[in-house]
């Protein structure tokens, strides 16, 4: 149920319309990624956040059409610049991954081919998308390495990714994911396999490439990272939308119950100091039994009967950008949210004395 | 470098002699074995027995004999058959030779070019029937017995359809490569062909799951994601990954066919190789026959392990440093 | 950011686990029944087991025949007419014979005769019994050495890993059927003493030991390699460390680890050392007369070939149906058990 899209928003770069994955697995279908929605601007950043399982990975790889094994069935719509990738014939399909739009994988370690140097991989995805000479890739790939801040690109152009580091390989990877000036870049957990400093490093390079006018998809569970470089923020669970807005309305005034469980479990600089972190209780949904009704239900404190029925995304006070996905009373939330607050802790208490 | 190539052939020499010293221990220390006896006869007189064992030295310590052995084998090179005496080792080697190396180049070929092509279709058309359709093919070549299935070769060709479809097939032989190559590849087909059967089968069915393994790593799912195209993303990512494990497999039933491995093939096919050579040393208990071919078969496996070696680091940068 | 699940008390935490997930035997079994083609291949095996087993009732109930007797002036019914078992050869030099054909008359010959007149049908079904018995027999006897030696030479490391890697190595690089060959002819016409121990030349135990010998670096490489992985797997690291007692690592974590992967060898195993037991009793190296094999027969009917191809025909289909539905039976243990496991020339 996609809905209209606020109009002050420009025409958007990609939109996914009622996305739905599933998997047919020896114990009945499963279902990854339920009627998602979910619109990005040219220009923009979009983090997409949740727990492993919650459909984030799997939606941008359908997006894509990166899921090629046989027991997947993807369905929706997912426009991009007006033209449905997933009915696209696999030609002009080819012809949009890696030029139009590319992707950063999570784990650099595995993510490049371990028997072709760093700089022949970058020049074959050059190549593929245009006539260019094997001399005038190869250059344009050392300039790419060197972008990406990786030194002495010129003679690490001929190293094999065995040879880099970690966070080296990421980068080759994002410069060969910019090779060919993609209009969005989707980059699924690219700090997450690296160290802290590193991270850092990799998130301004980002940040670079956003200012170069990319528009970019940041899947991560991270909420630091999304705070430092999205626009928007996109919370999915149980493969769906919980909430969806800028990044300053849902970092200041979280909608729905299970952002708030995301936003208190992270750890301030300056905060109180917390004898242990908050937690969401209980286990994140299994893909295998969504329940019917709102997925976070089980989990959430504030559940009532009316959470049986399945909740749609939409704006509570005003805002038209800031949409979510919970039966409670839109006005009331800011006070809900220290009710639960409160009552988790407690019960962490009771839980921590009685472990002790 | 150079310490690299120096520690490679010594441990190639290693084996070698490991392998000189099994089989000489094998024929003349295992207990309860009297070569002697083998060579007078069952029921040979204690002077009899005594005798030979005198003229065939082997009255002296195994280190001696041993000694002795490859001495006349590698530097004097006059090692004679115990059987036929005065017949000399090293030229029934150098003849079997190009027997041997016509037999299995040629089924190499033919069984990596099957092997990859099966294998690599098997892998890509998983889900279809073609899949299942090729594995059986491949289990059937892997169950076969090689020597059966050149009987049975024979029994058709030779026999039964021999005076409609297979009239062409010459007689079980072997014809010079430098005589007349026609004839050679005409006298070579089948044996090429049974012996392949059998390895491509084996190596459609390693490749196929090394395919399918390759075919789920992350460089193939980033390959795809670069806008390659499925075809190239399969042969250049995929197989090209996949093949590295094949070549040191390849690189050891090489050598070890080479070696004198096909014998069976061999015989079956009356083709007058080192297997056959070997065999019938074996049969005869001719030693100095065996210990020749053995030394011989152990040279081709470690050449082979060597060619291997330099090849992987060839296809696998990361063997390069190791 | 992990969030940390809230702790439930592990006891009901560890039977709904248990409740859903049966343990990786029994998903293992449940694996391999799903799987048609390997229980297709169970069924073929289990019948030509029965079949084997059979054997000395077919021999005195069906066909009335002594197997191991030659019946050189035998005669047999044929049509209701009594034809003699063997007839001077009409071709050649007039040496040979030839034996009575096929039947298809189960009591009669129904596979016809050798060339000593023995009923090929009998036969085949006691050879069925030697090769099975050789083939399963040195299987397991390779996969327990093979295993043991992986295990320690893996798990010692230091001198002893490099004492075993290099015999191994050697073996290993060795083609398998010269070894065999080799090993064969000089222990069958004297039998092998080894201290106590002393085996018969003609003994079925020889054929086993040998082919058992020569593939345990098959088995014992790949499961060192396993080893030698888990040797530094934290787990191990800390049980070492905390002074847990060897034997009792290697029972409790080293064991259990790499277990599935010898199972997946025993029918790939048993296969290969079939196939290896009919080769050499084809070059009369291997199971010795009075005993048959598949691979004797073979070897009996090579001289046939062209006058009574079914004696060679036979038993060579059999070899290749059992040897066949031990690889399919074997791949799906492999599915079911350990996707990885590889086995040298048998995969």
């Amino acid at each position: 149920m996609p809905e209209p899209l606020p109009e002050h928003l420009p025409e958007p770069l990609l939109d996914v319309r009622d996305l739905r994955v599933s998997f047919r697995t020896r114990r009945g279908p499963v279902t990854a990624v339920d009627g998602l929605s979910l619109s990005v601007a040219p220009g923009e950043v979009l983090g997409v956040v949740g727990e492993s399982g919650s459909g984030k990975s799997v939606s941008m790889l359908a997006v894509l059409r990166l899921l090629t094994n046989p027991n997947v069935t993807v369905s929706g719509q997912v426009l991009f610049r007006g033209r449905d990738l997933l009915t696209l014939p696999d030609k002009q399909m080819r012809a949009i991954r890696g030029r139009e739009i590319a992707m950063v994988f999570q784990d650099p370690m595995t993510a490049l081919t371990p028997v072709y140097t760093v700089g022949w991989q970058i020049a074959e995805q050059i190549r593929a998308h245009g006539q260019v000479s094997r001399k005038e890739a190869h250059a344009r790939a050392v300039r790419l390495l060197s972008d990406v801040g990786i030194p002495d690109a010129a003679s690490r152009v001929n190293a094999y990714p065995h040879e880099f580091s970690g966070g080296m390989r990421q980068r080759a990877v994002i410069a060969m994911a910019l090779s060919c000036s993609p209009a969005l870049l989707i980059a699924d957990e690219p700090t997450t396999a690296l160290d802290v400093t590193v991270q850092a490093q990799i998130l301004d390079l980002m940040r670079e490439l956003n200012a170069d006018g990319s528009a970019m998809v940041l899947i991560t569970h991270d909420m630091g990272v999304i705070s430092q470089i999205a626009d928007r923020v996109l919370v999915m669970y149980g493969g769906r939308a919980a909430e969806d807005g800028p990044r300053r309305a849902v970092f200041h005034g979280p909608r729905h119950p299970y952002t708030w469980g995301l936003l208190d479990s992270v750890p301030r600089v300056g905060g109180p100091r917390l004898r242990r972190l908050p937690t969401i209780a209980g286990m994140p949904v299994s893909p295998g039994s969504l329940p019917t009704g709102c997925a976070f239900a089980p989990r959430c404190r504030l559940s009532h009967d009316r959470c049986e029925e399945r909740p749609a995304l939409a704006a509570g006070n005003g805002d038209a950008a800031h949409r979510d996905a919970c039966w409670l009373p839109p006005e009331d939330r800011a006070s809900l949210r220290l009710t639960a607050r409160a009552a988790a802790s407690d019960v962490q208490d009771m839980d921590s004395e009685a472990a002790s | 470098m150079i310490s690299f190539a120096l520690k490679r052939f010594a441990s190639a020499l290693l084996v070698m002699f490991s392998i000189s010293v099994l089989v000489f221990l094998i024929f003349f220390a295992t207990p309860g074995v009297d070569p002697a006896a083998r060579i007078a006869g069952r029921n040979a007189d204690p002077a009899t027995l005594a005798q030979v064992r005198h003229s065939f030295g082997l009255d002296r310590p195994l280190p001696i004999r041993y000694l002795l052995m490859m001495r006349h084998l590698l530097i004097d090179r006059d090692l004679e058959s115990f059987v036929n005496r005065g017949s000399r080792v090293i030229p029934q080697i150098v003849q079997a030779m190009p027997v041997t190396l016509s037999l299995v180049v040629g089924a190499a070929v033919i069984w990596m070019t099957v092997g990859i092509l099966m294998g690599t279709a098997a892998a890509t058309l998983r889900g279809t029937a073609v899949d299942p359709l090729i594995m059986l093919v491949g289990v059937v070549g892997v169950s076969l017995p090689a020597y059966w299935l050149g009987e049975v070769v024979n029994l058709v060709t030779q026999k039964q359809l021999h005076d409609s479809v297979f009239s062409w097939v010459p007689p079980p032989g072997y014809v010079d490569l430098t005589g007349d190559p026609g004839q050679w590849a005409l006298h070579l087909l089948f044996p090429w062909l049974t012996l392949a059967l059998l390895y491509a089968g084996i190596y459609a069915r390693l490749l196929r799951g090394e395919v399918v393994t390759a075919l789920n790593e992350d460089y193939v799912r980033t390959a795809r994601a670069k806008g390659l195209s499925e075809r190239r993303i399969l042969v250049r990512h995929a197989l090209r990954c996949s093949l590295i494990p094949i070549v040191s497999l390849f690189g050891l039933d090489f050598g070890a066919l080479v070696g004198g491995a096909a014998l069976l093939t061999e015989v079956v096919f009356g083709l007058p190789g080192i297997g056959k050579l070997t065999f019938d040393a074996l049969q005869n208990l001719d030693l100095p026959v065996i210990m020749g071919t053995v030394l011989y078969a152990a040279f081709f496996v470690v050449l082979a392990n060597a060619l291997v070696d330099i090849l992987y680091a060839r296809l696998d940068p990361r063997a390069r440093h190791a | 950011m992990s969030h940390a699940v809230s702790p439930s008390p592990p006891t009901t935490l560890s039977t709904a686990e248990a409740r859903r997930s049966p343990g990786p035997w029994r998903t293992a079994a449940a694996d391999l029944l799903r799987n048609r083609s390997a229980v297709a291949s169970a069924v073929v095996l289990f019948l030509v087991v029965l079949a084997a087993l059979c054997a000395p009732l077919y021999a005195d109930q069906i066909a009335h025949t002594d197997p191991f007797q030659s019946h050189v002036s035998g005669t047999t019914v044929v049509d209701g007419r009594t034809v003699p078992v063997l007839t001077p050869s009409s071709t050649g030099l007039g040496l040979g014979v030839t034996p009575i054909g096929p039947t298809w008359d189960p009591g009669h010959y129904f596979l016809g005769a050798d060339n000593q007149g023995r009923d090929v049908m009998a036969r085949l079904l006691y050879g069925g019994r030697t090769s099975l018995l050789i083939g399963v027999t040195a299987a397991l006897l390779t996969c327990l050495v093979g295993t043991a030696v992986g295990v320690v030479a893996g798990y010692a490391g230091g001198v002893v890993d490099a004492v075993i890697s290099r015999i191994l190595d050697v073996v290993w690089a060795f083609p398998v059927y010269l070894l065999a060959i080799c090993l064969s002819v000089v222990l069958l016409t004297d039998g092998l003493r080894l201290g106590p121990l002393t085996v018969e030349a003609g003994s079925l135990w020889l054929p086993v030991a040998i082919i058992a010998a020569i593939y345990v670096p098959y088995i014992a490489r790949p499961l060192r390699g396993q080893v030698l992985v888990l040797r530094n797997k934290e787990y191990i690291q800390a049980a070492v460390g905390s002074g847990a007692p060897t034997v009792r690592i290697l029972r409790r974590e080293v064991l259990p680890n790499v277990l599935p992967t010898a199972i997946v060898f025993v029918p790939l195993m048993t296969a290969l050392a079939m196939l290896t037991e009919s080769a050499l009793s084809f070059l009369s190296v291997g199971v010795q007369p009075p005993d048959a094999s598949w691979g004797t027969i073979i070897e009996d009917g090579l001289g046939l070939l062209y006058t009574r191809p079914a004696v060679t025909i036979a038993p060579g289909l059999l070899i290749a149906l059992t040897t066949a539905a031990l690889n399919v039976l074997g791949d799906g243990v492999r599915d079911a058990l350990d996707p990885s496991a590889r086995l040298r020339g048998g995969v």
